[in-house]
């Protein structure tokens, strides 16, 4: 079965008014850029529609594999089209069905005509291809409701459209059209959830990561990128910045109280997060923190840590469950790569017992006898960029 | 020496081996290592595991790697009696199953499972009115193997597999050691098996690979306990250059299927005629069977003696399979077949394989015709 393209309906985009035209061709760089490995793509925009199409039936078949991770797609089907001509639709018609495991299921046939003046109405067309469908492959019974194979047929002025599928789509909004924010990525389950989110809602985002070596390792770093790679699989490419943290961390561990170092760690994480968040111009930071999950994560925490700074910082995952974060990790793919047993940098230095409600006086106290800027100033400035996807080279290939 | 013992064994294919040296010079790591070394190890190891997942259809995850044949039959009517013992204590096994089957099988007989067995017609083949009779409610394994080692016959496994999904809530396992590589062998949802056995040194791996297979979804129980190697269903340190050699070996097999298929076919068909004009050989392999397996029974004389007669013409043959080879009862198969009793010591095997030329084909024949007339007309 050779399909002529994939139809793609808009998500919320529609109830877009005026700008509805950049939030479209948002998602058509997006497509373009996600796709840059299929040679043959077409992209067609109408003001409702989106049309993907290949000459090559295996690009076709990967097109319809990726796209249900593409943000701002409500649904899309695989299109066959032919002639305004009832001949060429029973045709057609016969030769989708042909191509599917017809025997002993129901089916149905839903026409719409949006070309009013077709000779026959809706009612005419279901009755006439559903009849030839039936009367050539035997096998099938009709049901109206529920069927197991609904052919809908959608006639326009020039051109009929037929299709079985109507695949979901990812939702959201098209990645880019919502700004730029910079996401702190650990390497645990819940950053690379929230980023998710974020990106969802239409925002592109980059990552920061603090690594301090020797304390965390090269795989927990490679940890993190592979997430990278993950992620950037929802559209867009993905910069990580990775911060030398190490002598930041030891200082903070050698001059205030052992049960606030990890509140101070946090603070000056997001003093870092900040500095790189206005040099690459994002509007908000993204965190993965949830309320509750431990103790730099109550009310009182996030406030001790959010006093450092006045940028938005977004937490997606603020009333999640637990569970809920790992059913969606496990969505999107990356909870098998978070789970791996890796040091990271909130998990080296933990202090025994951690306070759970720092006081933002105490804690502006306990740093001032340290200059700390000039320790971030000298990390950012020192930092790595990574840019995903990577490309990849396979050194495996002519061993298997 | 001209080699038609293929279903005894193979010989690696080179391409095999230089991915079996490289793999352990460069990766030779242990995969469960935390190291930067033990992680690409493992990732190749996840590769090659992809890729056979890929091929056979089922996921990664599924795919269990072991030491061969054996052992995967060992492990899945085993492992799958035990996991699944809830379901019945009756396993049903086809009378002309390998060894590592039936021996399995029967020890299981100690654990309180009772085993029963498929008759099969002449031509080798299970009646199947004897697999629904037999079929009960409190089946928990049935194995049927792909294609017999000794006469080559193809079993209807998709038939078999509507029967025992439709009938029972027991599990198919289908031993692929003889098919894999010359008919197509995958899942195929509720049509196909549930577990399936491949051996690596049957296309041209290395002795000592092999791995079982499950359909999606399906439970087995460990029989090698200790660090939770193959996601915890086979421990001992993984073999990794052995398993990507094998992952090499399932792709070649896989792309030359069709190609070899119609070769070997014609030869069998080939020799099938040969052996009319001897009033004396009775052909045991159909040529509905398998492409590569030809057996065949020579009245009132002992196999030993044809293949050491063949062997001094230069040509490597077998009795009816190398297993049972060495000791000097009939093989169970040949009784299940019921050849009449003057032809039972008769049986040889020749069985294709890579590097067979159409002039090997015939040198056989002119050789098998020079031993016919040394022994039988002289």
């Amino acid at each position: 079965m050779k399909w002529h393209e994939i139809l793609i309906r808009y998500g919320e985009i529609t109830t877009k008014g005026r700008n509805r035209k950049l939030f479209i061709n948002r998602l058509k760089e997006n497509l373009r850029y996600t796709f840059a490995d299929i040679p043959n793509l077409r992209i067609r925009s109408e003001r409702d529609r989106m049309y993907l199409s290949s000459n090559v039936d295996t690009e076709m078949e990967e097109l319809i594999e990726r796209l249900p991770h593409i943000f701002g797609i409500h649904s899309f089907s695989p299109v066959a089209q032919c002639e305004p001509t009832i001949e060429a639709m029973k045709e057609l018609a016969v030769e989708i069905v042909k191509g599917m495991d017809y025997k002993g299921k129901t089916f149905k046939v839903n026409a719409k005509r949006s070309f009013k003046k077709f000779p026959m109405d809706t009612y005419e067309l279901q009755q006439a291809i559903g009849s030839h469908v039936l009367g050539t492959l035997p096998g099938m019974t009709v049901q109206m409701k529920k069927p197991d194979i609904e052919l809908r047929v959608e006639v326009r002025e020039k051109a009929v459209y037929m299709m079985v599928d109507v695949i979901h789509g990812a939702g959201g909004l098209p990645i880019g059209s919502n700004g730029k924010a910079l996401l702190l990525l650990s390497g645990g389950i819940d950053s690379p959830v929230a980023a998710y989110y974020m990106m969802k809602r239409g925002v592109r985002v980059e990552a920061i990561h603090f690594f301090s070596p020797p304390f965390t390792s090269d795989q927990s770093l490679g940890k993190v990128k592979e997430l990278c790679e993950k992620i950037s699989r929802f559209g867009g490419n993905i910069r990580l910045h990775v911060i030398p943290f190490t002598e930041i961390q030891q200082t903070i561990q050698s001059s205030v109280p052992e049960n606030v170092t990890m509140t101070s760690t946090r603070r000056m994480m997001m003093k870092v997060a900040d500095i790189v968040r206005k040099e690459i111009d994002a509007k908000a930071i993204v965190t993965g923190e949830n309320l509750g999950q431990v103790a730099s994560q109550t009310l009182e925490s996030l406030a001790a840590i959010n006093d450092v700074t006045t940028t938005p910082i977004l937490r997606p995952l603020i009333t999640f469950d637990k569970l809920e974060i790992i059913e969606v990790a496990q969505k999107i793919g990356t909870y098998e790569t978070s789970i791996r047993p890796f040091e990271d940098c909130c998990t080296v230095f933990t202090p025994a017992n951690p306070k759970t409600k720092p006081r933002v006086e105490k804690m502006n106290y306990y740093e001032s006898f340290t200059n700390f800027d000039e320790m971030i100033e000298k990390a950012v400035k020192n930092r790595e960029i990574h840019t995903f996807p990577k490309k990849k080279t396979d050194e495996f290939l002519d061993l298997l | 020496m001209i080699y038609l013992d293929h279903s005894a064994t193979t010989k690696p294919d080179p391409a095999v081996l230089q991915t079996f040296i490289q793999a352990n010079e460069r990766f030779y790591a242990n995969p469960a290592s935390l190291h930067q070394m033990g992680v690409e190890a493992n990732t190749l190891l996840s590769r090659s595991r992809e890729q056979i997942a890929d091929i056979i259809k089922t996921s990664p995850l599924q795919i269990i790697f072991t030491s061969g044949g054996s052992e995967s039959n060992n492990f899945a009517i085993k492992g799958l009696a035990r996991a699944n013992k809830h379901r019945g204590k009756k396993i049903l096994v086809s009378a002309i199953e390998h060894a590592s089957v039936l021996e399995s099988a029967k020890a299981l007989e100690n654990e309180g499972f009772i085993v029963e067995y498929v008759n099969v017609d002449e031509n080798g083949v299970i009646l199947i009115d004897d697999l629904k009779k037999k079929l009960t409610k409190d089946t928990v394994v049935v194995s049927i193997m792909h294609v017999n080692n000794e006469m080559g016959a193809v079993q209807p496994v998709s038939e078999i597999a509507k029967i025992v999904h439709q009938n029972s809530r027991a599990f198919y396992h289908m031993d692929a050691v003889q098919s894999f590589g010359k008919i197509p062998v995958q899942f195929n949802g509720e049509d196909g098996p549930d577990a399936i056995t491949v051996s690596g040194h049957k296309i041209n791996c290395l002795k000592g690979t092999g791995f079982l297979a499950l359909r999606k979804q399906v439970k087995i129980q460990p029989i090698i306990h200790g660090g939770g190697q193959e996601m915890g269903f086979r421990s001992g340190t993984v073999a990794v250059p052995q398993d990507v050699a094998l992952a090499k070996a399932v792709r070649l097999a896989t792309e030359k299927q069709p190609q070899k298929a119609a070769q070997y076919s014609k030869w069998r068909d080939e020799l099938h005629e040969f052996f009319k004009q001897f009033p004396y050989v009775r052909v045991l392999s159909s040529s509905q069977g398998a492409p590569h397996i030809i057996s065949c029974a020579v009245q009132g004389l002992k196999g030993e003696i044809l293949v050491n007669a063949m062997q001094h013409e230069g040509i490597i043959i077998s009795t009816s399979s190398a297993c049972s080879s060495k000791d000097h009862t009939i093989s169970h198969v040949v009784k299940a077949i019921q050849v009449e009793p003057s032809y039972e010591k008769g049986v040889i095997r020749m069985s294709l394989g890579e590097g067979i030329s159409d002039e090997d084909i015939a040198s056989f024949k002119t050789a098998f015709s020079k031993v016919m007339h040394q022994v039988k007309e002289f």
